[in-house]
């Protein structure tokens, strides 16, 4: 069984070109998107808030910034492999020397990339609205890197899974919107009262945030091999499901 | 010695809903024929082709490719395969060139835009290399989905109803093609129900139903086994019995005696010489037919006796 490097690629740049096709769907709407976040939540919320000295413009950009990675790398991963099911082109891939390592790098790997890429227009974005700093470069691109691979992971499974447009949006919507929301991008989980405190803690996207958040300011609600174990944890589930769907065949190979 | 490329042996496929599309196929494809598999719709013989082309998975039996067995060995056999399936399906917004280059890259072949462009001169449509896939007509999407098909130079190409709802002149187009393809010396399993392009092109032809091959033989000796001439001799005064100098021929009366009919021969021209022989023999015994009419059987006409018998012997 040799790799098929070239399939691979094949595949990668394929996806990275469908993905920037229409410049305003790829780049252009959340990099508003997260811009207007900034200054409208910036602005109104931002006096509002004590955050021990810190500003707060400068403490959501890591929580806006996930918030971004989360929904572009789902929802990246999921239409790339759910459109040539749709279309029926999935033939070519099956009837292909393509196996799982290649299906991944090229699918998997191109919406990551593009996560990583809006990643740094978002920062570049951020930099001219508000005044942030990152106090672990290296860290914070490694927890980028790894942020981005997992949920692009997370959206292949739901691309496999989803057998309707309705079904595509439904993880995304319904379970990562509010999650992120609720995950403390806008807040520290510090400053929510007690019991609200213990059921934040389940939510599994405020251990992402906060990883980021403290690659960032050098502080955050845990300390950052929680959340870089947590996140690990979930990229290990996330391909031992995929494996498993390669084995299996389930919704790919009648 | 004819050299098997594609081995299948006990196939079968069972879908989930309990549907047994194929039912313990045998099948030996050789290397540089041009193989027509018929059957009428439900067949199984998109299953079939999907078994060997991975989209299904078989639930039984054993295919070998170049030898070798596909469930262990696919990573390296699929690459000289090549599969144009039933549907056209491609990314609609893609333009053409580079939804050709994707699928020999798939395959794991180095880019070479010297063999694309030829693939797609072949194809007519080089002048359509940087159109929208969307933009064309439903024959030239057709093309576009041969094109990727041959991007990688595969020995074994199946095609799945090439020229299903495309029209007389693109479905002859379309048989030049597989001409120059089998030049190449590519070998080529089709589906079809068009009965009349396996005979065009087919050396040999299989028959499936049920989800079993009912029949495999060459395509001349099928025509022969099974061929049949028919002529209608027709009088304007009406013969009251058969003369008994044509009782050793397969002939009866119809339409109150003003029809003899024969039916015989194997296709390899016995039906028309003995037609000929009876004619004469009228002449000497100074019985003046008014007309004649004959016809020789076609694979359609095989086909149709074969699908309406209840248990045909594989
Ligand atoms: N994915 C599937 N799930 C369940 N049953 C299926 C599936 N695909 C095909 N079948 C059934 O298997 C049988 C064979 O279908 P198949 O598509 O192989 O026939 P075919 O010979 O290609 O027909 P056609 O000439 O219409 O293309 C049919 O009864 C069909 O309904
Ligand atoms: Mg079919």
């Amino acid at each position: 069984m040799t790799f098929n490097a070239r399939g691979a690629f094949a595949i990668f740049k394929n996806e990275l070109m469908r993905m920037f096709r229409t410049i305003f769907g790829s780049i252009l709407s959340p990099v508003i998107t997260t811009s207007l976040y900034l200054v409208v939540f910036g602005a109104a919320m931002g006096e509002r808030m004590d955050l021990g000295g810190v500003d707060y413009g400068a403490f959501i950009v890591p929580g806006l910034l996930m918030l971004t990675l989360l929904s572009e790398s789902t929802s990246n991963a999921s239409f790339g492999i759910y459109m040539p099911k749709f279309t029926g082109a999935i033939y070519e891939l099956l009837s292909a020397p393509v196996g799982v390592a290649e299906t991944l790098i090229g699918f998997v790997g191109a919406a990551a990339v593009k996560s990583l890429i809006l990643a740094a227009i978002i920062l570049g974005t951020a930099s001219l609205i508000v005044d942030y700093s990152i106090a672990y470069p290296l860290l914070a691109l490694g927890y980028i890197v790894l942020v981005a691979a997992s949920f692009s992971l997370l959206g292949f499974i739901i691309g496999l899974w989803a057998d309707g447009f309705e079904k595509l949006q439904i993880i995304p919507l319904l379970v990562l919107m509010p999650l992120t929301f609720l995950g403390g991008t806008f807040y520290p989980i510090s400053a929510l009262d007690g019991v609200w405190q213990t059921v934040a803690m389940i939510n599994p996207v405020v251990y992402l945030v906060s990883g980021l958040r403290w690659t960032f300011l050098g502080q955050s609600d845990f300390p950052i091999w929680v959340s870089f174990g947590a996140t690990v944890a979930f990229l290990l589930i996330c391909i031992a499901i995929i494996g498993w769907i390669f084995k299996t065949g389930w919704r790919l190979r009648e | 010695m004819p050299e098997p490329i594609l081995d299948i042996r006990g196939l079968e496929k069972t879908y989930k809903g309990g549907v047994k599309a194929l039912d313990g196929v045998d099948l030996t494809i050789n290397r540089g024929e041009i193989f027509a598999l018929l059957g009428p719709n439900g067949a199984g013989k998109t299953t079939l082709i999907g078994s060997v082309c991975g989209m299904v998975r078989p639930t039984g039996g054993v295919i070998e490719v170049f030898g070798k067995n596909l469930a262990t060995q696919w990573k390296t056999l699929r690459r000289d395969i090549g599969l144009v399936p039933q549907e056209l399906s491609f990314d609609m917004f893609d333009k053409v060139i580079r939804q050709v280059r994707y699928s020999r890259g798939m395959f794991g072949c180095a880019p070479d835009d010297a063999r694309i462009e030829e693939v797609l001169r072949s194809l007519s449509l080089w002048d359509k290399r940087n159109s929208q896939i969307r933009a064309l007509s439903g024959g030239m999407k057709r093309r576009v989905m041969i094109a990727k098909a041959l991007a990688h130079d595969p020995q074994l190409l199946f095609l799945d109803e090439p020229t299903a709802g495309v029209d007389v002149e693109l479905r002859r187009d379309m048989w030049r093609q597989i001409d120059m393809l089998r030049e190449r010396g590519v070998t080529i399993i089709l589906t079809t129900h068009y009965i009349e392009e396996a005979e065009e092109m087919a050396d040999r032809v299989g028959v499936i139903n049920n989800g079993r091959i009912l029949l495999v033989d060459n395509k001349d000796a099928i025509m022969a086994k099974l061929g049949r001439t028919e002529a209608h001799f027709t009088f304007d005064a009406p013969l009251a019995d058969i003369p008994a100098s044509l009782s050793a021929f397969p002939v009866h009366l119809e339409e109150g005696g003003t029809c003899l009919i024969y039916r015989g021969g194997d296709g390899t021209g016995k039906g028309k010489r003995e037609v000929a022989e009876i004619a004469q023999i009228l002449a000497r015994e100074g019985i003046v037919f008014a007309g004649l009419d004959t016809r020789e059987s076609t694979l359609e006409d095989i086909f149709v006796d074969l699908l309406n018998e209840p248990e045909v012997s594989a």
